[in-house]
């Protein structure tokens, strides 16, 4: 609970409305947390559990099953390799999750810390050095970066999420310090620091936690976004190298069977489509809720 | 004009850190740059001539300052690749792209703006809610993927467009928009998601204001109250944040560029990558950057100049 939330109360009293009805906007909130919230358990339990929903080896190749219709036995068809295009699926969301989570651990390991520093301390240092390297940074169109960055180190998994990852430094750290510009004249940290409370205390028990929900929506919304830059880096080969599956290497395939087997373009999208609609409508459902409580 | 120049001075640091970001891209290769773009079995002398050529011999500030030297003069360097300067390989690339670009907003504005208006006047009920849905669902189809979709359906399926052979708009107008609309289309339908939302927000903060109330109680009609009066208003916080976009716009382009083949920026880009041009890479980050950074300058600019209230 936020720990002014007690002290507000005093002498406000909401107007109550005049008659009780569930809006449209309340199903809304509720329908983009849920719905996003299901999509996105799927996606992250069909990259967890892969191999126990499907009989095929994503990468064993299987030249008597080359380019084949959607059937009960390949419920998305087959690829020109033989391989199933549904366990290749599910492979692409491992990767897809292991290099979005990755990255994003990176800028949050990076960035929330030197976001926490820069809006507690603020200075020159902040305003002159620090805040123009961010906006230097944020110049970069955030794909463009991730590609350039992911040339320059190299292909590969790893590679690919470093890339991604130093888009997302600026992001957090914007987030974060300017959640703790706005909380840190709260009078819940006057009073911890009345009590005598140090500095690196205050931020990490007092801060922290109070700016955790802007943050996680911030997160969530970077996840959608990193799934598309992953897809856009594999289809130009420089996320996971073959055979690995990717959303993006499928699609790059695809594009040479366009004309003959379009199921082989169509299924990697709509499974892109599908993990970044889940984590924006989560990320939506989480910031609706976020305004509630702060209103 | 004060504001101009303020403006203008707070430029100067970010424009060295991007610079500076720019330039050690080059050192992000691991192990010796020289010897990985000549590759493997490269003399020793080859190297050498190579590290002459990219300065990387030098000191990393001197390498740095003639570097910088070097941009200011608009000279970004010589692509690895067929040694052609790449401020020329940039330049004829931009119409391309500056084409898409702009056929990318004005398809954004016209979906954007009519279900904006409608979302925010009808707030809360079901119109606002799909078209909300159907916006999120916008933003989270990329566009190049959309793009293959456009392919296999209307020039695979019904040879309704081309799908390659890019021919300039001033001297084959008809080849050319018949090859640009299923591009523009592509990218211009995640931007219209983008900028409905935006739309739609700063149309809900100006409707809770009070001059809104007045204008309804001076009796003025409910739809000219909103043309006259809101959206005017709601627009300057969108085209603000809007110029911020402009960055997401070139992201989405550049795959879908080459999903289209045509030769623009993004296309140039994605070659160089493949065939390790890193001066070539490194050209375009910059000039991406920094289209990005003077489109942000001019938005401040002109609306410090319109809208005093900006020029805080």
């Amino acid at each position: 609970m936020h720990p002014n939330e007690t002290g507000s109360v005093v002498g406000i009293v909401s107007p109550q409305p005049l008659r009780v009805r569930i809006g449209w906007e309340d199903i809304r909130k509720r329908f983009s947390l849920y719905v996003g919230g299901v999509m996105v358990v799927f996606v992250l339990l069909g990259a967890l559990f892969a191999p126990f929903f499907t009989p095929y080896s994503p990468i064993q190749q299987n030249y008597s099953a080359v380019l084949q219709g959607v059937s009960m036995a390949h419920w998305l068809g087959t690829d020109n390799l033989g391989r199933d295009t549904f366990t290749r699926l599910l492979f692409g969301a491992r990767t897809s999750m292991e290099v979005t989570i990755g990255s994003a651990l990176l800028g949050v390991v990076v960035g929330v810390p030197i976001g926490l520093l820069s809006g507690f301390y603020q200075g020159w240092f902040d305003d002159l050095i620090l805040m123009r390297i961010i906006d230097a940074l944020q110049a970069f169109p955030f794909l463009i970066l991730a590609l350039v960055l992911a040339a320059m180190l190299g292909p590969g998994i790893r590679n690919a999420a470093i890339a991604i990852g130093i888009g997302y430094i600026p992001i957090f750290v914007r987030t974060v310090r300017g959640q703790v510009l706005k909380e840190k004249n709260k009078e819940y940290i006057e009073a911890a620091r009345m009590t005598g409370c140090r500095s690196s205390r205050l931020m990490i028990v007092h801060l922290l936690p109070n700016i955790m929900t802007p943050l996680l929506v911030q997160i969530t919304l970077a996840i959608a976004n990193g799934i598309v830059t992953e897809a856009s880096l594999g289809y130009l080969g420089l996320s996971a190298q073959p055979p690995t599956a990717s959303w993006g290497s499928m699609l790059q395939v695809a594009q040479g069977y366009i004309s003959t087997d379009p199921l082989m373009a169509i299924a990697p999208g709509l499974a892109i489509v599908f993990a970044v609609l889940g984590f924006n409508l989560l990320g939506d459902g989480l910031q609706s809720r976020l305004n509630k409580r702060q209103v | 004009m004060a504001y101009a120049a303020k403006r203008l001075v707070t430029m100067i640091p970010v424009l060295i850190f991007l610079s500076i970001i720019v330039f050690s891209l080059i050192h992000l290769i691991p192990g010796n740059p020289a010897q990985v773009i000549l590759g493997q079995d490269a003399s020793p002398s080859s190297i050498r001539a190579l590290e002459m050529q990219l300065g990387l011999n030098l000191p990393l500030p001197e390498q740095y300052l003639s570097w910088l030297g070097g941009i200011l003069h608009g000279n970004l360097g010589r692509s690895l690749l067929d040694n052609q300067p790449v401020s020329q390989l940039i330049l004829q690339s931009l119409p391309v792209t500056a084409e898409l670009a702009v056929g990318t907003i004005i398809v954004a504005i016209a979906i954007a703006f009519p279900l904006g208006i409608l979302a925010a006047v009808y707030r809360d009920r079901w119109a606002d809610a799909v078209t909300l849905f159907v916006s999120t669902i916008g933003i989270s189809v990329p566009p190049f993927w959309l793009g293959m979709i456009f392919l296999i359906e209307f020039t695979v399926r019904v040879h309704w467009f081309p799908s390659s052979g890019y021919e300039p708009l001033w001297s084959h107008p008809l080849r050319n928009l018949s090859v640009m609309t299923l591009p523009i289309l592509a990218t211009g339908f995640r931007e219209a998601g983008v900028l409905l939302r935006m739309l739609r927000a700063s149309l809900l903060d100006v409707l809770d204001q009070d001059f809104i109330r007045t204008a309804r109680a001076k009796g003025i009609s409910g739809w000219k109250v909103i043309f006259h009066h809101a959206t005017k208003n709601a627009l300057i916080p969108v085209i603000t944040t809007g110029g911020l976009q402009i960055a997401g716009l070139l992201g989405g382009i550049v795959i879908t560029e080459t999903i289209f083949s045509l030769p623009g920026f993004g296309s140039l880009l994605v070659e160089s990558v493949f065939s390790r041009d890193y001066t070539t890479i490194q050209g375009t980050a910059l000039v991406a950057a920094l289209a990005v950074v003077v489109v942000n300058l001019l938005v401040d600019i002109t609306y410090g100049l319109v809208d005093p209230r900006m020029r805080k």
